[in-house]
C-alpha cells in the first residue's frame, strides 16, 4: 500500500485580527448581568479573559466563543463578542464547523470538566488531534455544578458527592493527560486566582496557531470549595507548584531551591543546592515527543509540585492549512464549472 | 461524451427474426462478488445511449462478501426498459440472470411465469447447489419447465476467451459478468461500443484486463448469435422523450449536484459534515472529491459531530449541510434542536433506510416521516421536504436550500435508499436558467447597529434578522436556551415562552404561503384520490394509470411539502369520497392527513424492505374503488 502524504501546507502565522481603536477590558464586557454565585472562580477567568483580549486588541467582531452546557458555559454571554451557547459537549463540533468555513474568525471554546471530558469526550479528543484551529477553555472544577454538586469525571476516587453519597467507585482523568494523548499541539494549565499567569497563558494561547488546549483550575466554593487550595493558595504557592517557562530549568521551591531530574520511573524532586543540580531538566515546550511533557502532566499533589503554563507548543500545519490549500490546488488544477459538472461523464442527445 | 440516439440499429444477428416489444424488465443475480451491479450499470449505460427510457433497482445486501455462493450473499440489479415514458423499474422480471444456485433460489420467484432464464451452468455444482439449499438440482429435475431457460456455460467460456493473456485463473473467471453481459446485449439489441468505451477508460492502464473483459464481452455476444436462442431476441425501440441533453442519475447523485449547484446560486461555499453510514456514505464520497468547487467536506467523528459542524457552518455564514440516514437522525436530534431554537439556516438530507434500529440497511422504507417531523424535545417545528424520483433530488435541495435561508429555519429534506441508487436518464438543466437563491443577511451589511436586533421577525415570512459572526457593532450572543422576543436576550418569562412557541410554528406555517399548490392529476373532485409522497411517485403513478385503463376514475396527487402542507391540501382531500394513501410504512403520512384534516384516509402500506409494487397497489386501489 501506497501512503500518501499529503505536502505539507506552508504554515500560516496566528493572525489574530487587530481593532483599529484601542480597546480596554470593558469594551469586551457585554451588558448582560453575571448570574454565577459569588465567590466562583469563573468571575476572574471571565475578569482575565477580557484583560488579554484587550492586552491583545482583538477586534471584537472577529472573535466568536463556543460552549456547551454548565456554569462555565454560560461564559458566552458575558462577552461583548459574537457567541454562540451550544448543546452539551457539542462545542468543539460547531467550533470546528465555523472555523473551518470562516477562517478569519477566531474561535475560543468555553467548557467544563462535565462537559468537555465527560458528554464531549469524543468531540474534545477529535478537535485536538485534528489540530483545528480553535482555542479550548476547560474550567476545571471537579464536579457539576449546574445540576447541583454532583461527581465529574475529574472528581477524586472515593469523593463524597449528592450522587455518591457513601464515595465515587471510579477514577478521574487528567484533562492534561488527555489533551497529550490527543496529540494536541499547544497543552497549558493555568488557575483562577493567579490573574497574572492565567492572562499570559491565555494569550499564549490565543497566539498559537492550531488547536490550543488549556485547563483551569477552578473553585466551585457552592459545590466543591478549596478543591484546589492545597496548591493554589497563595501561601504554598511557591512550594507545591511548578511555573513552567520554555527554555528555563525546571524549578520551583522557596528560592527556587528545588528542581525536576529524570528518574528511572518518572521525574523526581532534587536539591537545586546538591550534588544533583547538574540533572536539572530544561522545558522544552516545543520538544516533538510528547514524553516529557506527558510526565509532567501526571505530576500530582502531595508527591510533587502540579505544573502550571505551557507544557507543550510544536507547530504543525491546522486541519484548515490542509484543507485550504486542497482546495487552492484542486481550483488551479481543474477549472471544471458547474454546467460541465452537471452533464457528467457522458450525455447523449434527444432529438 | 455526446452520442446520438441510433433510431434503428437492428442488428440482424441470429437466424430468427427479432420480435418488438414495448417494455422488458431484465434482472441480474450473482453473488456479491459476481460483478452484478457493475454489470446491470453498463446495461443502464447502454441502454440510455439506445434511447429508451429506463430505470433501474439495484439490491445488494449489507455485507460487502457474505460467503461465496451462500444465500446470504446474493446481490441484484433490476433494469426496467421502454419505448415509452416508464416510472418504475418493474415490478416482475421477464428475464432472470442467475449467477449461480443461490441467485436463482433467490429470485426465481419473482420472475413472470414463461419468462426468460439465463443460467450460468458453470456454478451449479455440488458444492453451490447445497450451499442454496437445493436438494437436488434445478436444472436436471424439471423443476424450471414453466420458464424458458438458456444454460450457458458462462465461467468456462469466459476464461476460454481469455485464455492465452496469461492471466490468473481468479482474473480470467471475473470476466464472466462481461460474458454475461455481451448475452445480453445479444438478447436485447444492445449496442457494445458504449460498454468497450466504458472498459478503456475504465482499465486502459490495465492493458491486459481491458482486453480480457472485451473479449469476454465479445464472446458472451457471440454465444447469443452463435446458440439457437430463437425466440429471445428481442428489440424495444428507442422511446419519444422530450427532446434535450440527457444523462443517467441516481438521486444520491442528484443531490450532490443539487449541492454543488445551491453553492454557485447563493454563492456561498459548501460545508458538508458528514459520518459514513449507508445509504448516505455516496454523497460524503461524491462531494470530497469536489475541491475545486470550494467544496468542504468533513468527515466527522460521529453523527452528532457532523450536524454540530453544519450548525457551525451555517452560524458562519456558509451553507451548512449534513446528510445521514435514519439512526443518524436520531443522533442528531438535539443538535437539529439547537438550529431550531437558534433558528439557523442549515440543511439536513435524510437518506432512509429499512429500520428500526439498525434494521435493513441496504433497503427502503419511508419510515422517518414522523422521525423528522417530531422526534425532538419541545415543540420543534421545522421545514421537511421530500424528493419523488432521482432527478427531483436535486431540484429539491434547491428548494430546501431557498426556504432554509428565506425563513432562517433548519430543514430536512427526506430521499431512501431507493431513489438513492436507482437511476434514470435526466434532462442535464442549464444551469444560467435556474433562479439565484437569495440570502436575506448580505443586506444587513450596513445596519445600525441602534436598529439590530437578532430575534426581529420579517413581517411577512417571520424570518428573524440573521447576522453571522464579522459585523462590526452587531456582536451578539445566541443559543439554546429560550430566548427574548425581538431582542434574543435569555427569558424565562411565561408569556414570553408562549409567545416564541406560537413565532416558531407560525414561521413553518407561513411557508405555505410561498410554495407551490398542490396539483391534482385526473378529476378535480369525485369518488376516489390517491395522496403519495416521496419515492413511491414512480409506482403510484403507474399504479393509478393502469386502474384507470381498468375502467376508474381515479384522481392523484403526490406530496412533496411535508412541512408545512400546500395550502390547498385539506380543500383537496375534502372533495373526494375516498382516500387511499400508499407508503412503505405502516400510515405516517396517513396519521398527518387524519390528524389534520380529521379525512378518514385508508393506507395501502407495504414494509418490505422493497419499493412499493406498482401491480399489488393497482389491484389495492381498484379494490377500493369498487366498494
Amino acid at each position: 500500500m501506497v501512503l500518501h502524504t499529503p505536502a505539507a501546507p506552508d504554515l500560516v502565522e496566528n493572525i489574530i485580527p487587530i481593532a483599529e481603536e484601542n480597546l480596554s477590558r470593558k469594551d469586551y464586557a457585554s451588558d448582560v448581568d453575571t448570574r454565577w454565585c459569588p465567590g466562583c472562580g469563573d468571575y476572574s477567568i471571565l475578569a482575565q479573559m477580557q484583560r488579554s483580549l484587550s492586552n491583545i486588541n482583538v477586534a471584537p467582531e472577529k472573535m466568536v466563543f463556543v460552549s456547551g452546557i454548565g456554569c462555565s458555559s454560560r461564559f458566552p454571554y458575558y462577552m461583548n463578542t459574537y457567541g454562540i451557547h451550544s448543546i452539551h459537549g457539542r462545542a468543539p463540533t460547531i467550533a470546528s464547523g465555523l472555523k473551518l468555513s470562516r477562517p478569519d474568525l477566531q474561535v475560543f471554546v468555553i467548557t467544563g470538566d462535565g462537559d468537555a471530558l465527560s458528554i464531549g469526550g469524543n468531540h474534545l479528543l477529535h478537535v485536538l488531534r485534528r489540530n483545528v484551529d480553535v482555542k479550548i477553555f476547560l474550567f476545571n472544577n471537579r464536579i457539576y455544578g449546574l445540576t447541583k454538586g454532583q461527581y465529574s469525571p475529574t472528581s477524586e476516587l472515593g469523593k463524597v458527592t449528592k450522587s455518591s453519597p457513601i464515595g465515587t467507585t471510579e477514577r478521574p482523568l487528567n484533562p492534561l493527560s488527555v489533551a497529550l494523548a490527543s496529540e494536541a499541539t499547544f497543552v497549558a494549565r493555568s488557575f483562577d486566582t493567579d490573574p497574572q499567569h492565567l492572562q499570559t497563558t491565555i494569550e499564549q494561547a490565543a497566539r498559537h496557531h492550531g488547536a490550543a488546549f488549556v485547563e483551569i483550575l477552578q473553585n466551585c466554593n457552592i459545590f466543591n470549595d478549596r478543591a484546589f487550595a492545597d496548591y493554589t493558595d497563595r501561601e504554598v504557592r511557591d512550594e507545591r507548584l511548578l511555573y513552567l517557562k520554555h527554555g528555563q530549568p525546571m524549578l520551583f521551591g522557596e528560592d527556587q531551591n528545588k528542581g525536576l531530574a529524570v528518574s528511572a520511573t518518572g521525574l523526581r524532586v532534587v536539591d537545586a543546592h546538591g550534588p544533583d543540580v547538574g540533572l536539572i531538566l530544561t522545558h522544552d515546550a516545543t520538544r516533538p515527543a510528547p514524553d516529557v511533557h506527558q510526565l509532567l502532566a501526571r505530576c500530582q499533589y502531595p508527591e510533587m509540585p502540579v505544573p502550571m503554563g505551557v507544557i507543550r507548543q510544536v507547530t504543525a500545519p491546522t486541519y484548515g492549512d490542509y484543507l485550504d490549500s486542497q482546495i487552492e490546488v484542486a481550483k488551479f488544477k481543474n477549472r471544471q464549472d458547474v454546467a460541465q459538472l452537471l452533464k457528467g461523464r457522458s450525455t447523449w442527445q434527444v432529438e | 461524451m455526446t452520442t446520438t440516439s441510433p433510431q434503428a440499429n437492428g442488428s440482424g444477428g441470429g437466424s430468427a427474426p427479432i420480435q418488438e416489444r414495448d417494455r422488458v424488465t431484465v434482472r441480474f443475480a450473482g453473488d456479491s462478488g459476481d460483478g452484478m451491479q457493475l454489470a446491470g450499470n453498463r446495461f443502464a449505460d447502454a441502454t440510455a445511449v439506445f434511447g429508451n427510457d429506463f430505470s433501474t433497482l439495484p439490491d445488494f445486501p449489507a455485507e460487502i462478501r457474505a460467503p461465496a455462493g451462500s444465500l446470504a450473499g446474493v446481490s441484484s440489479f433490476q433494469i426496467s426498459f421502454s419505448k415509452h415514458q416508464i416510472f418504475t423499474p418493474g415490478d416482475e422480471p421477464d428475464t432472470l440472470v442467475a449467477m449461480n444456485p443461490a441467485a436463482l433460489k433467490s429470485h426465481l420467484s419473482a420472475l413472470t411465469k414463461g419468462g426468460l432464464l439465463v443460467i450460468n451452468e458453470d456454478a451449479f455444482t455440488s458444492g453451490n447447489l447445497k450451499k442454496a439449499n437445493y436438494p437436488s438440482n434445478p436444472l436436471a429435475d424439471g423443476s424450471l419447465e414453466e420458464y424458458r431457460v438458456i444454460k450457458a456455460p458462462i465461467t468456462t467460456a469466459a476464461i476460454a476467451a481469455v485464455d492465452d493473456l496469461g492471466l490468473t485463473t481468479q482474473n480470467a473467471e471475473r470476466t464472466k459478468n462481461f460474458f454475461a453481459l455481451g448475452l445480453v446485449y445479444w438478447l436485447y439489441d444492445r449496442d457494445l461500443q458504449p460498454t468497450l468505451d466504458w472498459i478503456e477508460d475504465r482499465f486502459g492502464r490495465l492493458p491486459n484486463i481491458a482486453e480480457a473483459n472485451r473479449r469476454a464481452l465479445h464472446a458472451g455476444h457471440a454465444y447469443g448469435e452463435t446458440t439457437e436462442i430463437a425466440d429471445a431476441h428481442v428489440r424495444v425501440p428507442p422511446a419519444v422523450l422530450t427532446p434535450g441533453e440527457y444523462r443517467t442519475i441516481t438521486g444520491n447523485q442528484a443531490l450532490v449536484l443539487g449541492l454543488i449547484t445551491a453553492s454557485h446560486l447563493t454563492d456561498l461555499e459548501l460545508f458538508y459534515g458528514s459520518y459514513p453510514i449507508t445509504p448516505a456514505s455516496d454523497v460524503l464520497v461524491e462531494l470530497a472529491a469536489l475541491r475545486e468547487f470550494g467544496v468542504r467536506t468533513f468527515q466527522a467523528e460521529d453523527e452528532i459531530s457532523a450536524i454540530g459542524t453544519a450548525i457551525g457552518a451555517a452560524y458562519g455564514g456558509g451553507l451548512g449541510v449534513t446528510g445521514t440516514s435514519g439512526p443518524g437522525i436520531a443522533l442528531k436530534s438535539e443538535a437539529l434542536n439547537l438550529a431550531v431554537m437558534t433558528e439557523l439556516p442549515l440543511l439536513v438530507l435524510d437518506v432512509q433506510r429499512s429500520g428500526p434500529s439498525t434494521g435493513m440497511p441496504t433497503k427502503t422504507e419511508q419510515t422517518d416521516l414522523l422521525q423528522v417531523m417530531f422526534g425532538r424535545n419541545g415543540e420543534s417545528p421545522l421545514c421537511v421536504l421530500a424528493a419523488k424520483s432521482p432527478g427531483d433530488c436535486f431540484y429539491m435541495v434547491l428548494e430546501a436550500v431557498r426556504l432554509a435561508f428565506q425563513f432562517v429555519t433548519p430543514v430536512v429534506l427526506l430521499s431512501d435508499t431507493y431513489l438513492a441508487n436507482t437511476a434514470e436518464p435526466w434532462p442535464v438543466p442549464d444551469v444560467n436558467q435556474l433562479n439565484k437563491i437569495d440570502v436575506p443577511y448580505r443586506k444587513l451589511e450596513h445596519i445600525d447597529p441602534e436598529d439590530f436586533q437578532p430575534y426581529a421577525r420579517d413581517p411577512e415570512t417571520l424570518a428573524r434578522t440573521f447576522v453571522p459572526p464579522g459585523i462590526k457593532g452587531l456582536e451578539h450572543r445566541i443559543g439554546g436556551l429560550e430566548k427574548s422576543d425581538i431582542s434574543g436576550d435569555v427569558a424565562y418569562s411565561p408569556e414570553n415562552h408562549q409567545r416564541m412557541t406560537d413565532l416558531r410554528g407560525e414561521k413553518i406555517r407561513r411557508i405555505a404561503n410561498f410554495i407551490p399548490e398542490l396539483e391534482v392529476d385526473g378529476p378535480e373532485s369525485g369518488d376516489m384520490l390517491v395522496l403519495s409522497w416521496g419515492s413511491t411517485y414512480g409506482a403510484v403513478f403507474t399504479a393509478v394509470n393502469d386502474a384507470r385503463e381498468a375502467g376508474h376514475e381515479i384522481a392523484h396527487a403526490h406530496l412533496q411539502y411535508l412541512n408545512p402542507f400546500p395550502r390547498n391540501l385539506g380543500d383537496v382531500v375534502s372533495r373526494y369520497n375516498k382516500v387511499l394513501i400508499p407508503e412503505a410504512n405502516t400510515g405516517q403520512l396517513r396519521m398527518l392527513i387524519r390528524a389534520n384534516f380529521l379525512v378518514d384516509a385508508q393506507g395501502y402500506n407495504e414494509v418490505t424492505g422493497q419499493p412499493l409494487s406498482a401491480r399489488l397497489l393497482t389491484e389495492a386501489i381498484i379494490k377500493l374503488a369498487s366498494e
